[in-house]
Parts: C-alpha cells; sequence; structure tokens
C-alpha cells in the first residue's frame, strides 16, 4: 500500500461520505444499498419509489462518467467459481435483508449515526468475513 | 427535483467506491485477510466516509426536514436483536466468499467483464427474496 492508494481510499471515502450527506439533505434517506435497491424488488412499486430506481441508476453510471471525464476505471477481477459467487450472492441478500443493512447502510450511515444497532452488525459481519477469508485460504 | 437528488446521491457513491478502488473483490478479500498480506485501504475508506457522514448529518439535521421530503426517514430501533446480529453474520460470510456486496456489485455492472457479476447480483435478489419468504412463513 504506497501513499497513492491511502489517498485514493480517503478521497473515495469522502465521496461516498459526500454522497450520503446529499441523500439525507435532499430526501431524508439513510444510504443504505441493500435497502434502497431492495425496495425495487416488489411487486407493487408506486411513485414514492421512483428515487430508488434513479439513485440504482447512478450507481450503474458511476463507471461511465468516470470515463467520460477521463479517467480508467480499475479493473474490476472477479476470480471466484461460478458456484462460490452464487453461494456469496445468496447469502449476502439473504443477510442484508435480514439483518436490515450492509457495508453502506450499516458500516458507513449506521456508525456515522453512532446507532448501536449498526455497530453491533458491523462488528459481527468483519468478524464473520474474516473467518471466512482466513477458512478459505 | 427528487429524482434527480437520488440519481447524483447514486452516482457520487459509485465514483466514491470506483476512486477508492471498492469495486475490485481483491481489494476487499486482501483487507479481511489479516493473516495475509494485509491491505488496509477499506478501513480508511470506512474511517473518512464514516467521518464524512457524520459531521454531514449533523449539519443536516439542524433542519426542520430535508429538502424535498415532509420529513427525516432515519431508522429509530435501538435493540439488538437476533435477526440483526444473524443477519449480520450471514452477510459477512456471503461478503468473506466472494469480495463483493451490493453497492460495489452494482457499481461494476457496466465495467466488468463476463457475466460474473451478474450471476452475483441475481444471487443477492434471490437470497433476499428467499429471506422475505422465509419470514413471511415465520421460519426466521
Amino acid at each position: 500500500m504506497n501513499i497513492d492508494n491511502i489517498v485514493n481510499a480517503l478521497l473515495g471515502g469522502s465521496l461516498i461520505g459526500l454522497s450520503a450527506v446529499f441523500l439525507m439533505l435532499t430526501l431524508g434517506r439513510i444510504s443504505g444499498i441493500s435497502g434502497i435497491a431492495s425496495g425495487l424488488l416488489s411487486l407493487s412499486l408506486t411513485k414514492a419509489d421512483r428515487w430508488r430506481g434513479a439513485f440504482l441508476i447512478g450507481l450503474l453510471a458511476g463507471p461511465l462518467v468516470y470515463m467520460a471525464i477521463g479517467f480508467t476505471p480499475p479493473e474490476v477481477v472477479i476470480d471466484t467459481s461460478t458456484i462460490t459467487l452464487i453461494m456469496g450472492g445468496v447469502l449476502v441478500g439473504f443477510g442484508a435483508s435480514l439483518g436490515s443493512g450492509c457495508t453502506s447502510g450499516h458500516g458507513v450511515c449506521g456508525i456515522a449515526r453512532v446507532s448501536p444497532r449498526s455497530i453491533a452488525a458491523t462488528v459481527v459481519f468483519l468478524t464473520t468475513a474474516i473467518i471466512t477469508v482466513f477458512l478459505s485460504r | 427535483m427528487k429524482e434527480l437528488a437520488a440519481l447524483i446521491a447514486g452516482l457520487l457513491f459509485s465514483l466514491g467506491l470506483i476512486v477508492s478502488g471498492m469495486t475490485n473483490p481483491e481489494n476487499i478479500i486482501s483487507f479481511l485477510d489479516i493473516a495475509g498480506d494485509w491491505n488496509p485501504a477499506l478501513a480508511f475508506v470506512l474511517m473518512s466516509a464514516v467521518v464524512v457522514t457524520g459531521v454531514g448529518y449533523r449539519l443536516v439535521w439542524t433542519r426542520r426536514k430535508p429538502i424535498y421530503e415532509a420529513s427525516f426517514s432515519v431508522p429509530t430501533s435501538r435493540v439488538l436483536d437476533k435477526r440483526l446480529l444473524l443477519g449480520a453474520a450471514i452477510f459477512g460470510i456471503g461478503w468473506g466468499l466472494v469480495g463483493l456486496c451490493p453497492g460495489p456489485a452494482l457499481a461494476s455492472v457496466l465495467t466488468s467483464n463476463g457475466l460474473q457479476i451478474l450471476i452475483f447480483i441475481a444471487a443477492m435478489a434471490g437470497g433476499t427474496v428467499l429471506q422475505r419468504r422465509l419470514t413471511k412463513q415465520g421460519v426466521i
């Protein structure tokens, strides 16, 4: 890890924070990606859910804007077998839904709010993730 | 205007993930791999995001209401229940298996090669639907 990586990490993290503050200022909402996106997994969407779609479009379009302003998005390397990918995806979706949040909702917004639930959730998911990586090495 | 605000927020979030390198699962796994060649980048990302969000939220909450809505929608529960802790534990296992969580997965749809990211997102949606069904049936 060199100084460039640290600067990028701090800059990127600040942008994520800025996004969360902006969404709170405008719509009064927490920037929890699992919550925002899974709200669209419903058969009874109303006009009140349109902001979710708009947020998602922004999230998807990020790399295009990044390229448009002259940068190259970093490579995304996924060297996981398909079966692990499916297992991981199901567990992430199931767990975020059951636990009411993921890295963004609990890890960023929740800790920033000093929510005891989010602090506990973050400690728990970091712990099980570290154990999982340790066991799968 | 609500949609435009949400679009801008989504875009900023995505750019933050890209700039910080968090869309690459390798950077997540190498952070979680504390017994290996540890890469602390994720800690710097989380720390700066939490500080900016924490200070910003407090400034925003001096307002009576958000700009485009009648009130703030912030969770109020403080109870550490089984669902929260079990859900977080399950989420962490999936996150550690692949190195992807919902934000980075969605932000990489248009740049990653191949179908893998779409498979992961479909599985995530499946896991969410499964959880809702089991909860509706009173299983969990």
